[in-house]
């Protein structure tokens, strides 16, 4: 019964975690007989003494139930738009689930609502056995994004990006005045004055997301950064 | 690409500073790595523009020459674009783009005598060099044209000739007769058009954004021997002289950077 | 494979490029070598050079190829034409078919393909020099680059392979062995265990030699093994080490 590995240490795939049964294994192991096995390379995390679970370093989106997404309108067809969500699985926005008013096909087409190539942050309503995606913009927080730019990070670097309740993003956002979505699937959009400030800012977070202190490091860069523009 | 997206590069483009901090007119970091490999290729060249990798080889044949020159050696230029470099290149064989890369890549080398053909005959009507150029794609973002030239200009420049034995009509490919004889040296540049303005040595995402493009083969003494228009918006005339002129200037910059290095082992 | 050519592999004890029957040509590993590619790793044994990509998982075309509970995994092995003495055709042919077949085959049993049903997981291999062993030093290459781009797996995949000359058995053919040894075996296991994905032969072992010889072939997939692990583990930083 005992840890095999530090935690936070890196582990590659097929490396034994933990020997025993009183861990559970989490999201990125799988249990092999009595031991706990990574499936990424990634950062192993022992939790709350009952769950090991491993954080890949890199890997693609896979679209989960409630998510907050960045997508653009891929295809429309006869009543559903399709939306690339920067993940090996398209989302599907029924017309019943792209505006809250009723749209009467025979006044307006879908075009008129959301265009190919148009950007929309939108929710993930439900995700089948076989990854079909269902996308609903039926919530105060979807839109369709206008302006500014968007840039795509690894999705594994989000939670960091976001910081312990939003502080990482709310630190950037105060600091360059831009405003900033993060989407769960790796895309950020911002708009404002110094987008170009923002965009660096984000792109370290990424580069240096295994660093501890960073939103402090964060705030000191910023500062510095924002002085040598003036 | 979505319409957030296009509009942030084309305006960048319009301020006259790119995304990635570049002018219009910069090239990204060129790294040339000759005899990346040295054991079976007899030349090569490895040429990094910021991401974009090509990977350029010369493999030497025997054959019979063509009718008409049968005492000159014969080049012969492939190029794949194939899906390790980006998952829109699919396998299978050479479609449009790649042939085009080859051709253009191709017609600088030949229309500058840059081979001294004559050089490659073995016995005249019978036997002579084949120069087998291949080029590579490994990784793609952007600008191939330029990089693939530079690659393929390089790998030449380091070529060396295996022996061949004429009775037995046998290759060997351990012992080396001498080096490939060239006369010149071509460098070849793409000028772009993307919403009016010029711009150089695009990365992917700029490159699917380009009206125009214009590449130019100069020689040494800075004349051009080869040219192809590319794109489906038209060029004025007066835009052809200017691309011409910042291309030359370009050209001076990438063959000053190869004398500086050394090509052979 | 050529034989009853009279050509002496072993002289003083040793093999034509000085190494011991048991050792492996000098090996170097490289993570992350394309920037495009989701995942990548080149490999050097020797003379020989591969570069493996993935790409993936992604939306598979066409579309009646997905399988609704997991991914396809498809794999092209490719040499370049330039990576052999005498220049070779680009494009497929029935060895370089069969090689990505066999190879796709050796993969299979390490992914966790069902957790993404329909998807496409794509893998590329591309020969850049050859000197013997291309196919299990492209699997072994594939596998570090399957771990670079974050695809779940049970574990790696290391191959080697095992040949035969002046009737001792040898480990990693390389050069004129491959063309006038006694045998080519070239193997793959699960993490240096004895787990094999990848069995091919093509030569003459007595059956006395079959336990041997698959002994020789896990004493270099370990080799193999322990190398993918270092630099998988060394390639990324992780935590606050400079």
């Amino acid at each position: 019964m005992s840890e095999l590995v530090k935690d936070k240490s890196l582990v590659i795939p097929g490396e034994a975690l933990f020997e025993g049964m009183d861990y559970l294994p989490g999201p990125g192991t799988y249990r092999n007989d009595k031991k706990i096995v990574s499936k990424y390379l990634g950062v192993a995390e022992f939790k709350n003494n009952r769950l090991v679970r491993v954080i890949p370093l890199k890997g693609k989106y896979i679209p989960r139930e409630n998510d907050f997404v960045i997508g653009y309108i891929s295809r429309v067809s006869h009543a559903i738009w399709q939306v690339d969500l920067n993940s090996p699985y398209e989302g599907i926005l029924p017309l019943s689930e792209g505006t809250e008013e009723f749209i009467d096909l025979n006044e307006k087409s879908l075009e008129d609502f959301y265009d190919i190539d148009d950007t929309i942050v939108v929710k993930i309503k439900k995700v089948t056995q076989t990854k079909d995606v269902q996308l609903t913009m039926k919530d105060r927080r979807a839109k369709k994004l206008i302006g500014g730019r968007i840039i795509e990070i690894s999705h594994t670097k989000v939670p960091r990006l976001i910081g312990k309740s939003g502080t990482m993003v709310g630190t950037i956002k105060d600091k360059t005045g831009c405003v900033i979505i993060v989407g769960q699937n790796g895309r950020v959009w911002l708009k404002g004055n110094n987008e170009e400030l923002a965009v660096r800012a984000i792109k370290k977070v990424e580069a240096e997301a295994h660093t501890s202190g960073l939103t402090d490091k964060i705030t000191h860069w910023l500062d510095e950064e924002s002085k040598k523009v003036k | 690409m979505m319409k957030i997206n296009k509009s942030v590069i084309i305006n960048s483009i319009q301020k006259g500073i790119r995304l990635d901090g570049r002018k219009l007119e910069e090239f990204r970091d060129i790294e040339i790595i000759p005899n990346y490999i040295n054991k079976n290729p007899e030349g090569c060249a490895l040429v990094k523009i910021g991401k974009t990798k090509v990977l350029v080889g010369v493999k030497m044949g025997v054959g019979k020459p063509y009718q008409d020159s049968p005492d000159e050696g014969v080049l012969m230029t492939g190029a794949e674009l194939s899906p390790i470099a980006a998952p829109e290149f699919e396998s299978g064989p050479p479609r449009e783009a790649a042939i085009e890369l080859a051709r253009v890549v191709d017609r600088g080398i030949r229309e500058s005598k840059m081979i001294n053909t004559k050089a490659l005959c073995i016995k005249e009507r019978e036997a002579v060099w084949l120069v087998f150029l291949d080029i590579q794609i490994l990784d793609y973002d952007g600008n191939l044209f330029d990089a693939a030239a530079l690659g393929a200009v390089v790998a030449l420049m380091n070529t060396k000739i295996p022996t061949y034995d004429l009775k037995t009509e046998k290759i060997d490919f351990e012992k080396y007769s001498g080096k490939l004889e060239l006369n010149e040296v071509p460098i070849s540049i793409t000028a772009r058009k993307i919403s009016g303005k010029i711009v150089f040595d695009p990365n992917a995402e700029e490159e699917e954004l380009v009206d125009s493009r214009l590449t130019f083969a100069f020689k040494e003494n800075g004349n051009i021997c080869a040219m192809q228009k590319g794109g489906s918006e038209p060029i004025t005339k007066d835009e052809i002289l200017d691309l011409m002129k910042k291309s030359s200037d370009q050209s001076k910059i990438i063959r000053k950077k190869l004398k500086n290095i050394k090509i052979d082992k | 494979m050529a034989k009853g050519l009279d050509i002496k592999l072993i002289k003083n004890g040793k093999r034509l490029d000085g190494r011991d029957m048991e050792e492996m040509r000098p090996l170097k590993m490289e993570l992350g070598v394309l920037d495009r590619a989701d995942g990548s790793a080149a490999i050097e044994l020797g003379e020989t050079k591969v570069i493996a990509a993935v790409y993936g998982p992604t939306k598979l075309h066409p579309q009646h190829r997905q399988q609704p509970k997991k991914a396809v995994l498809s794999v092209r092995y490719q040499m370049l034409p330039f990576s052999t003495t005498d220049r070779c055709r680009p494009g497929p042919n029935r060895r370089s078919i069969e090689i990505g077949l066999v190879i796709k085959k050796a993969l299979e049993p390490i992914i966790f393909l069902e957790e993404f049903p329909r998807a496409d997981i794509q893998i590329e291999i591309e020969v850049i020099q050859a000197n013997a062993s291309t196919r299990v030093t492209g699997l072994t290459a594939a596998s570090l680059a399957l771990a670079d781009a974050g695809i779940p797996m049970k574990g790696l995949i290391s191959a080697c392979a095992v040949g035969k000359i002046q009737d001792k058995l040898i480990l990693d053919v390389a050069g004129a062995e491959d063309s006038y040894g006694g045998a080519d075996f070239p193997i793959a296991m699960i993490n240096g265990g004895d787990e094999i994905t990848l069995l091919q032969l093509d030569g003459d072992l007595n059956q006395k030699e079959m336990k041997p010889a698959l002994d020789l072939a896990q004493k270099g997939c370990k080799i193999l093994f322990d190398q993918q692990k270092n630099v998988l583990k060394n390639t990324y930083k992780v935590g606050d080490q400079k």
